[in-house]
């Protein structure tokens, strides 16, 4: 089932990432391993130039990732039609066993991209590149995660066929069925709903302070993958029954579907967008110390936790725009 | 902020301007990016139009339809089965249906002929489509002779032209009264083609799909999810088929795009280097580079997307049509309403501009990182 059009740009994106990437691995292994910027030697200046080529061509596989895990997910949404039994991206993604974890491994490789991209935004604006080693051994450790991804985005949709009948949202997020995502989604919705602004609020608050003042910037990654964390189970235990205006529906991707008018793009986007932010304030706060960084990364965690902020309380007036506009009454006044 | 912005308009503007001053180079390259979008855009805004072209006519179809087989091959239904259908729970409503395949040596095509259940048609007098009416040339009013299979000649008139906006499903149709449909096709009373049910609850269809299948064992019943999946597969096979053989012109494309960003001619070259002479860095000459590509692409795809749009839209797709249409001496006319998708824009996006920006990433590289000393000397 590979041809079809979403596929086939996945997989001609996902294979010329990892082609240029596995062409940059021996670059990177030679600038960890030999770069001197006292050095004036030929071979130096040849190697200072090649990360501009290198440092681009990262940016430029790691953007296209981030694309990347929104065309997957709209894709497979959109496919559900092509299989007996589903109703929405579930249907598809558990059509075979590489479904999920595909998923999984693109959203890991997103955080990871966009954390890189801090650190290469970082490191581009000091003189003299002080991350340079760091950050091509962070690359080299992110070359396994794209492979995992890419090869399970193979498999999974070289296995995709239409005349298996795959199972419905209904059956994977309800509260009957064992599992982790059956004890979310029977998660009781009151503390679950403080919870859920209870976390958003430490993580907006915790990145305003930072803002304010270099301060406490591991607590905002920190705080910022709970929330993340607790937003996708508010999301199962009770923002999409608001949605749905169902009392037993909980599926968290058909909330993407045209049939709720696209609310999960609004609920989702900001959510990731503010969790990367979020975790980047925490990666820069390890090189805080390095001279010539001292004057950048406070400016840069700012921006970032300033961006975090907003996006964590666009997740929550989203939330709080689904629940009151809803006709559902899940907590009697 | 307001600083990087700043910069970056500069540098827009200031790329525009050499953009404008090597105008034959970059308007070929803008062309022939158009036609790979024009190219790829317009099969997949044709496809989505047909497959949404589906989906709305078989919106009011039935639910389900139940056909006969006998030793594989569709039957006749013989009496008694409607009554027994009528004791199964969630069937709403219940049709038998007459209809059949008839052609016709004049114009070497086939028609399908049915019992109009929606309208009443005096005995003699016939509907047709106006794929038919356009091929045998007939208009109200004109009398039509059909041999039938039994060897007699039956003479109708016409009574009504369907109109052209169904011709999509009714190019081909005849419709014509229960009893000039027995007699024609010589079909006794109380047999049927098929039966369609209508059901009530959508999720039951499947349930009443496997009772009826248990109750009559020499019965299909074919549901219109079924139809709608296939069609929907079929449609976008033949279009991941035209896009993976587009793939070809696209590898030849990078190759082009390749070869024109690293044959920087000698002007060029000295502007790189007169630029980094004047204090330019290499960031500064790549981040120029990565806004002639932007806009180069950004145009590109508009212009490539609204050629396709009107192609597709407003002059039916002449180009694609013979592969993606598939083919017959009936062929209906038809106008398809247009419709954009994002999941089909972003693939678009996927597959043009990000083989264009990988194939240009390296002769970029090359040209930024020029000596401008070396340039200027040589």
């Amino acid at each position: 089932m590979i041809f079809q059009p979403a596929i086939l740009a996945l997989l001609l994106s996902s294979l010329l990432c990892i082609g240029l990437l596995l062409a940059a691995a021996p670059y990177a292994i030679d600038l960890i391993r030999h770069w001197d910027l006292a050095s004036g030697s030929e071979r130096q200046l040849l190697r200072e130039r090649r990360t501009y080529l290198l440092s681009t061509l990262l940016a430029f596989v790691f953007a296209t990732q981030l694309v990347a895990l929104a065309l997957f997910v709209f894709n497979a949404d959109r496919m559900a039609s092509l299989f007996v039994g589903a109703m929405c991206a579930v249907g598809t993604l558990q059509a075979n066993a590489f479904g999920f974890p595909a998923l999984l491994a693109q959203i890991l490789v997103f955080f990871l991209a966009a954390v890189w991209l801090v650190i290469n935004h970082v490191d581009t604006q000091a003189p003299d590149y002080p991350l340079l080693r760091i950050k091509y051994v962070l690359l080299l450790c992110l070359l396994p995660f794209l492979l995992a991804a890419g090869v399970l985005q193979w498999r999974f949709f070289l296995a995709l066929r239409a005349d298996v009948i795959t199972s419905c949202c209904g059956s994977l997020f309800s509260d009957a069925t064992p599992g982790v995502t059956a004890e979310l989604a029977a998660a009781p919705p009151l503390p679950t709903l403080l919870a859920f602004y209870l976390s958003l609020a430490l993580a907006t608050g915790c990145a305003l302070l930072h803002r304010r003042g270099p301060r406490a910037g591991h607590l905002v990654a920190l705080l910022s993958a709970v929330a993340f964390a607790v937003t996708m189970a508010a999301v199962l235990a009770f923002i999409s029954l608001y949605v749905y205006e169902h009392p037993h529906h909980h599926c968290p991707f058909c909330i993407l579907k045209p049939d709720y008018s696209y609310q999960g793009y609004a609920l989702y986007v900001p959510l990731f967008v503010g969790t990367a932010a979020g975790l980047g304030v925490g990666a820069v706060q390890a090189f805080a110390r390095v001279p010539s960084l001292q004057s950048i990364i406070p400016g840069v965690a700012g921006r970032l936790a300033g961006l975090a902020a907003a996006m964590f309380i666009a997740v929550a007036v989203v939330a709080l725009l689904i629940i009151i506009n809803s006709r559902l009454l899940l907590i009697d006044n | 902020m307001n600083v990087w912005i700043e910069k970056q308009k500069y540098l827009i503007d200031f790329t525009l301007a050499s953009l404008a001053r090597r105008k034959a180079k970059n308007l070929g390259l803008l062309l022939v990016y158009s036609l790979i979008v024009f190219l790829l855009a317009s099969v997949m805004l044709f496809t989505h139009a047909l497959r949404q072209a589906a989906n709305e006519l078989l919106a009011g179809a039935p639910e389900i339809v139940l056909q006969r087989m006998v030793a594989g091959r569709h039957d006749l239904i013989p009496p008694g089965y409607l009554e027994r259908i009528a004791r199964l729970r969630g069937v709403l409503e219940k049709q038998g249906r007459l209809w059949g395949y008839y052609y016709d040596p004049v114009v070497k095509a086939n028609y399908t002929f049915m019992v109009a259940d929606d309208r009443l048609l005096a005995p003699g007098t016939l509907v047709v489509g106006a794929g038919l009416a356009r091929t045998r040339g007939v208009a109200p009013g004109n009398l039509i002779s059909f041999r039938a299979y039994s060897g007699k000649l039956f003479t109708f008139s016409i009574a009504d032209i369907l109109p052209a906006k169904s011709e999509l499903v009714s190019a081909d149709l005849v419709l014509l009264g229960e009893a000039d449909f027995r007699a024609f096709f010589d079909i006794p009373p109380g047999h049927y083609t098929d039966i369609t049910l209508r059901v009530a609850n959508p999720l039951e269809v499947r349930n009443i799909a496997s009772k009826l299948a248990q109750q009559f064992p020499d019965s299909r019943p074919i549901l219109r999810e079924e139809i709608l999946r296939t069609y929907d597969s079929i449609f976008s096979w033949r279009e991941g088929i035209v896009l993976a053989l587009a793939t070809l012109a696209l590898l030849a494309f990078a190759i082009l795009a390749w070869e024109k960003a690293s044959g920087l001619s000698a002007d060029e070259r000295r502007e790189i280097g007169i630029l980094k002479a004047i204090g330019w860095d290499t960031g500064d000459v790549l981040r120029m580079k990565f806004w002639e590509g932007a806009m180069l692409s950004l145009s590109a795809f508009l212009l490539g997307y609204l050629a396709a749009y009107l192609h597709v839209f407003h002059f039916s797709a002449s180009l694609l049509a013979p592969v993606l249409k598939g083919w017959a001496v009936l062929y209906p006319r038809f106008e398809l309403s247009p419709v954009i998708d994002g999941l089909q824009v972003t693939t678009l996006f996927f597959f043009t501009v990000f083989p264009y920006a990988a194939a240009t990433l390296v002769p970029i590289w090359r040209a930024a990182i020029s000596d401008p000393d070396a340039v200027m000397r040589g």
